[in-house]
């Protein structure tokens, strides 16, 4: 199976500003890219273009190939974006968002799969608390929690995952990171944190906001 | 695929229980407005007759229009829209279940109680039973012709009013035969005509208005 994003000479315009312009890259599986840069310099623009939530003034990103704007739901399924936002509904707990999440992305995940990623993510005996209720960084950990179950998407789009996060759970998500690249997955994400993911191939492109 | 769908049904219903007075305003709103007619108009039975189908249309079509803007307000805003659009099923079909769920919510109440308020205005039976079959044949329609409109006005300033100048248009000849159904067959004509065609109505819209939504989300995220 081909598991290769391609960006293809992007380029990304917000009103009068161009954040990024000819820009290029190749993920393959088994590497990890990071996006650098300055707040504001397009970096969630990037992924959400890489994603085909947003389309890019020029250029095309291409999964095995294929336009990824072609392909639509072929290649969503081998996606797993994790945005700025969480997705969680405060109404709802927290394995019940867990729940919702993997079947809205073709996840099968029974009761205790749940369970077991939601106690990965070190919120053991929060699972039946509604979202409302927990912190920020749990919030946060619930919305990760969908790393331990997205084995089977080859493709991973974290924007800033660690935001809010302490330590013992940036340390579980870096480990998320480095198995899912050592299965042969990519990684595309952002971040400000100088995370250490043990991987083969590690790359970093800098935006550089004008 | 399925799964997904039943997902998100069980999912909003689940989250209407929860917040349940989001749906008593809409219920509370028809209840309220259809009953003060027969207050501010008098007890003239045979001027009561006349207007009820009327009456019962608009208000259940301001009542949904009520409940129009969360939709997908609410997704929008928490990131699960994002999610939807990203994930395993057709766009088009998860707003599908969205908007069923909606009805499920805001639509099919006022269809139940709309007997019971109609019985004020001192309809037949026979009128109660046409009139409450053409709202369960139009309230669909307003939640599915609504859902392009929410779709369209999601995340922007003013969203509400927007929302009602593009919707009311398209809603009134939903208005118009849906309460013309109940009319015709008071006058002794039947209302079949009326019937049937806002079956077909809702056949039409249900086919292409989640796609048409469906689009416009993706327009109003990026």
């Amino acid at each position: 199976m081909e598991t290769t994003l391609e960006a293809v000479d992007l380029r990304c315009a917000r009103g009068e500003r161009t954040l990024f312009d000819g820009l290029s890259f190749t993920l393959k599986g088994g590497e990890l890219l990071r996006i650098g840069g300055p707040n504001g310099s397009g970096k969630t623009s990037l992924l959400r273009i890489a994603c085909g939530l947003l389309e890019a003034d020029r250029g095309e990103v291409r999964w095995g190939g294929e336009d990824i704007r072609r392909l639509k739901e072929e290649f969503w399924v081998r996606l797993l974006y994790i945005g700025h936002a969480n997705a969680l509904k405060d109404d709802l707990t927290a394995s019940e968002n867990l729940s919702v999440a993997c079947t809205l992305a073709g996840v099968v995940a029974d009761e205790l799969q749940i369970g077991e990623a939601l106690v990965r993510l070190g919120l053991a005996g929060r699972a039946n608390l509604p979202a409302r209720v927990l912190s920020q960084g749990q919030r946060r950990r619930v919305a990760l929690a969908r790393l331990a179950l997205g084995a089977d998407a080859p493709l991973w789009v974290l924007d800033e995952p660690f935001t809010a996060l302490d330590t013992a759970a940036i340390d579980c998500v870096q480990g998320l990171i480095g198995g899912h690249v050592s299965r042969g997955g990519g990684v595309l994400y952002t971040t400000h944190y100088e995370a250490s993911i043990g991987a083969a191939v590690s790359r970093r492109i800098d935006l550089a906001g004008t | 695929m399925i799964a997904a769908l039943r997902c998100v049904i069980v999912r909003d219903l689940r989250l209407a229980a929860r917040r349940s007075s989001d749906v008593l305003t809409v219920v509370l709103f028809f209840v309220i407005v259809v009953s003060l007619f027969p207050l501010g108009i008098g007890p003239e039975p045979k001027l009561l007759r006349t207007v009820a189908p009327g009456v019962l249309w608009v208000a259940a079509l301001l009542a949904s229009m009520l409940a129009l803007g969360r939709v997908f307000a609410a997704d929008h805003a928490d990131g699960t829209l994002e999610q939807m659009m990203l994930g395993a099923t057709p766009l088009g079909l998860v707003v599908a279940a969205k908007v069923f769920a909606h009805w499920l919510i805001s639509g099919l109440p006022l269809v139940l109680i709309s007997p019971v308020l109609a019985l004020q205005f001192d309809l037949s039976q026979e009128l109660l039973g046409v009139l409450a079959l053409s709202l369960a044949l139009g309230t669909p329609i307003l939640s599915l012709i609504g859902a392009i409109g929410a779709a369209l006005t999601l995340g922007l300033r003013g969203a509400g009013t927007l929302l009602s100048l593009l919707v009311l248009p398209l809603y009134v000849p939903v208005l118009v035969i849906g309460a013309g159904a109940a009319e015709a067959a008071a006058s002794g004509l039947g209302g079949h005509a009326q019937l049937l065609l806002l079956g077909a109505m809702l056949i039409f819209a249900g086919a292409f208005a989640p796609w048409a939504a469906a689009a416009a989300l993706r327009i109003s995220v990026e």
